[in-house]
C-alpha cells in the first residue's frame, strides 16, 4: 500500500487557505501586529522603577506583604541582570495572548457548560489542542503570519485557550442543581440566572482556569522565540545554541520570577475574591 | 371551597423516548414491565388530586415515590409527560417560555430541602432575589425583603453569608425568599427534612404561625409521616409513583385506605416510640472491675440505688452487683470486683420493642442493661422509665391498636 500523502494534503490546504485569505490575513497581521507594539511602546515608555511600583501594589491587593516583598525583589533581580528590555516583550506577549485567550475561550466555555450538544463537539477539539505537541502549532502559525509577535501571540492562544474553556465548562456544569432550580423557580430568564446563579458560584473554577492559561501563555511564548517573537526565549534559545550555560541561566531565572509572579497574582485575585464572601 | 391546584391523569416518564412509554402506559402495561423492556422509568403514573385554596396540602411518600417530581411538575421544573396542571383556571402545561417565566414569579415560590441559598450572596441579597428577577426597585425590594425577614426572626442577620448561619436559619432565609415574592402558592420540597429534630418542629410550629397570619396554599412534600400528620390539612399517600390515599390525618390513621398505608402508620409510630433505646437512661453510674466493694456501695449510697452495672475497662457489661453481695465482699475482705461472683441481669439490644421489655422487666427486680452489639452498655432500664413511656403513649392521639410486635 502506498504512503497517504498527509503531508501533501496539509500542505494543499494551508497554500489554498493562503491563496484565498493572504490579503486579509496580511491586513488583520499588520494592525495586530501594530497594536502589539503599541502596548510594548507604553510599557517601556514607563520608568523601570514605576512598573515595579504598579506591580508591587497589585502584588499587596492580591496576597499581602509577603507577596509584595517576593514581587519587589525578583522584579529588580530582572533589572539588574540588564534582562528588563526582554522582560518588557515577554510581558507584553503574555498579556495580550492570555487576554485574547480569555476573550475568546470564556464564552465558548460558558456555552459548553450550559449546552451539551455544544459541549460534545467542543471536548474532542480540546483534548487535540491539549495533546499536539507545542511546537507544531508554530508551523501554520508561521505560514499565515510568517515570523514575528503575531504569529507568536497566534500559537500561544491556540496553546493556552483549552484550561480556560475547560474549567468555564466545569465550572458552570458543578454548579448544585437546587441553585440553578432556584433560579428557574423564581422566573428568571437564561441571561440572569447566568449572571445570577451560574457565573458568581462557578467564579472559583473560572479563576483557576484563567491562571491556567496565563501559565501556558507564558511558557509557550518563550517557545515562540524559535519564530521570532523575541523576549526572554530569545535569550534562552541563544544561549542553548551557543551553549553559554551562564546566560541561559539568567535568562530562564527571569522567565521563572515572571511565572511565580504572574501565578500569585492571578490566584490571588481570584482568592481574594472569595474570601470576601466567606469570612467576614 | 375553591380548588387552587387541579391536577388531572398527570403521568411523568423520564428518557428521551417517553412517548414510547405513554404508549406502553396506555396498553396498560406496569411500569415494571415498561422499565424493564425499554429502560424508561415511569416517575409518576397517572395522579389527580386538588389542592384547596389556603390549605396546607402535605405529599407524603418515601424516597423514589415520586413525590418530588409531583412538586416540580406543579411549577414545571420538571415538564410533565402528559396530563393537566391547572392553577386558577389556567392549564400551565400550555404556558409558552415567557408566560410560564411570569407564572413562576407571580404565583408560585419554592422552598428547597438543601436550603439551596447562593453562597455569594448575603442574607438579604438572597432573599430579594425573586423580585430582583422581575425588576422590582431596589429600595422597594429591599424594604419588603427586610419585612419579611424580620416575619421569619431574622431581622439582624441580613449582612451574613449564608456560611456564617446554621441550618435553621439557613431555612429561614429559604422561607424569607419564598415568601418575599408574596406568590399564592408555597411549594415545600421536604424543607424541614434537613434539620435537626427540635429545630424541626421548632420550624413546623412557625409555618402553621405564619400560615395563620397569611393563609397561602402550601403544597409540602415529607417522608416524616409525624410531619405530614402535625402540618397538613390533607394528606396525599404516594407509592411508587401513584396515589394511595387523599385525607386528613385523621381520615388517614383512622382508616387507612390499604394496608400501605396501614403499615405506615404503625410503623412510623412504633419505630419512633417502642425500643428500648427510646426509653432508657443514661448508664450512670457504672462501676469497673477494677473498683472495690468499699467504691460500689459508697457509689450506690450517693446515688440511692440498690444495684449497679460492673463493666471492664472498655465499658463491656459485666455484670450487676447487689448492695448485699457487696457488703459480703467487703466483710471477706475482697479488694477487687473481677474476685467476686456478679449477678447476670436482664440484658437487651437497644432495637428490642418495648413491648418486650415490658416482659422482662415485670419477671426481673433488677434493672436492664441494654447493650450495642459489642456488648457495651449504653444504657439503663429501671421500672419508672417503662411506666413513664408508657403513659406517654397512652395520651399519644395517634396510637393504633399495638399489640403484636413484628418491628
Amino acid at each position: 500500500m502506498p504512503k497517504i500523502p498527509l503531508s501533501n494534503v496539509i500542505d494543499t490546504i494551508i497554500d489554498w487557505l493562503k491563496y484565498h485569505f493572504g490579503d486579509s490575513l496580511d491586513t488583520f497581521s499588520g494592525s495586530f501586529g501594530d497594536f502589539i507594539n503599541g502596548f510594548h511602546t507604553f510599557l517601556a515608555f514607563i520608568p523601570w522603577w514605576l512598573l515595579i511600583l504598579i506591580f508591587a501594589v497589585l502584588a499587596w491587593r492580591a496576597g499581602g506583604w509577603k507577596l509584595m516583598i517576593g514581587t519587589v525583589l525578583g522584579l529588580y533581580f530582572i533589572y539588574n541582570l540588564n534582562l528588563w528590555p526582554a522582560f518588557l516583550i515577554t510581558l507584553v506577549l503574555v498579556l495580550i495572548s492570555a487576554l485574547v485567550s480569555i476573550i475568546i475561550g470564556l464564552p465558548l466555555g460558558i456555552i459548553a457548560g450550559r449546552s451539551d450538544q455544544f459541549h460534545r463537539i467542543i471536548t474532542p477539539i480540546l483534548d487535540i489542542m491539549q495533546t499536539m505537541p507545542s511546537f507544531v502549532y508554530l508551523i501554520p502559525a508561521l505560514l499565515f503570519f510568517s515570523i514575528g509577535k503575531v504569529p507568536a501571540v497566534f500559537a500561544t492562544v491556540i496553546f493556552a485557550m483549552p484550561p480556560v474553556i475547560r474549567l468555564a465548562d466545569l465550572g458552570i456544569r458543578q454548579v448544585p442543581v437546587d441553585l440553578v432550580e432556584v433560579g428557574q423557580a423564581f422566573g428568571s430568564t437564561s441571561w440572569q440566572l447566568l449572571q445570577k446563579i451560574q457565573l458568581p458560584v462557578a467564579l472559583p473554577t473560572i479563576m483557576a482556569g484563567i491562571n491556567q492559561t496565563m501559565m501556558l501563555s507564558l511558557s509557550m511564548v518563550v517557545i515562540a522565540a524559535m519564530i521570532g517573537s523575541g523576549g526572554l526565549g530569545a535569550g534562552v534559545l541563544e544561549a542553548i545554541s551557543q551553549l553559554k550555560i551562564g546566560m541561559g541561566f539568567e535568562y530562564g531565572s527571569a522567565v521563572v520570577i515572571l511565572a511565580i509572579i504572574l501565578d500569585r497574582l492571578s490566584q490571588g485575585i481570584g482568592r481574594s475574591k472569595k474570601n470576601k464572601k466567606n469570612n467576614n | 371551597m375553591t380548588e387552587k391546584i387541579e391536577v388531572s391523569n398527570l403521568i411523568k416518564v423520564f428518557g428521551v423516548h417517553h412517548q414510547k412509554g405513554l404508549s406502553m402506559l396506555d396498553q396498560g402495561m406496569s411500569k415494571h414491565e415498561i422499565l424493564r423492556e425499554t429502560g424508561l422509568t415511569v416517575g409518576i403514573d397517572n395522579i389527580s388530586f386538588s389542592v384547596h385554596e389556603g390549605e396546607v396540602f402535605v405529599i407524603m411518600g418515601l424516597s423514589g415515590s415520586g413525590k418530588s417530581t409531583i412538586l416540580r411538575c406543579l411549577n414545571r421544573l420538571i415538564e410533565p409527560s402528559k396530563g393537566q396542571v391547572v392553577v386558577d383556571g389556567i392549564d400551565i402545561t400550555k404556558l409558552n417560555e415567557n408566560d410560564l417565566r411570569k407564572f413562576r414569579q407571580e404565583k408560585t415560590a419554592m422552598v428547597f430541602q438543601q436550603f439551596a441559598l447562593l453562597p455569594h450572596r448575603t442574607v438579604l441579597e438572597n432573599t430579594v432575589y425573586g423580585l430582583e428577577v422581575q425588576k422590582v426597585a431596589k429600595k422597594k425590594r429591599e424594604e419588603r425583603a427586610m419585612q419579611v425577614l424580620e416575619l421569619v426572626g431574622l431581622a439582624g442577620w441580613e449582612d451574613k453569608y449564608p456560611a456564617q448561619l446554621s441550618g435553621g436559619m439557613k431555612q429561614r432565609v429559604g422561607l424569607a425568599r419564598a415568601l418575599a415574592n408574596d406568590a399564592d402558592i408555597l411549594l415545600m420540597d421536604e424543607a424541614f427534612s434537613a434539620l435537626d429534630p427540635l429545630i424541626r418542629e421548632e420550624m413546623q410550629d412557625e409555618l402553621l404561625d405564619l400560615q395563620h397570619k397569611m393563609n397561602k396554599t402550601i403544597v409540602f412534600i415529607t417522608h416524616d409521616l409525624n410531619e405530614a400528620l402535625k402540618l397538613g390539612d390533607r394528606i396525599a399517600f404516594l407509592r411508587e409513583g401513584a396515589l394511595v390515599q387523599i385525607g386528613t390525618p385523621e381520615e388517614i390513621t383512622t382508616n387507612p385506605a390499604d394496608d400501605y398505608v396501614a403499615k405506615f402508620v404503625k410503623g412510623v409510630d412504633r419505630s419512633k416510640i417502642m425500643t428500648a433505646k427510646d426509653v432508657m437512661k443514661k448508664p450512670n453510674p457504672l462501676i469497673t472491675l477494677r473498683d472495690g466493694p468499699n467504691v460500689a456501695l459508697r457509689t450506690m449510697k450517693e446515688h440511692g440505688i440498690s444495684s449497679i452495672f460492673v463493666t471492664d475497662k472498655d465499658r463491656a457489661l459485666k455484670g450487676i452487683l447487689t448492695a448485699d453481695v457487696a457488703v459480703d465482699a467487703r466483710y471477706a475482705g475482697i479488694q477487687s470486683l473481677s474476685e467476686v461472683e456478679l449477678a447476670k441481669g436482664p440484658i437487651v439490644k437497644e432495637n428490642t420493642s418495648l413491648i418486650e421489655t415490658l416482659g422482662i422487666i415485670a419477671e426481673s427486680r433488677l434493672p436492664i442493661a441494654v447493650v450495642d452489639n459489642e456488648n457495651k452498655i449504653i444504657g439503663i432500664i429501671v421500672r419508672g422509665s417503662i411506666l413513664a413511656a408508657l403513659a406517654d403513649l397512652n395520651s399519644g392521639n395517634h396510637l393504633v391498636e399495638g399489640g403484636e410486635a413484628d418491628a
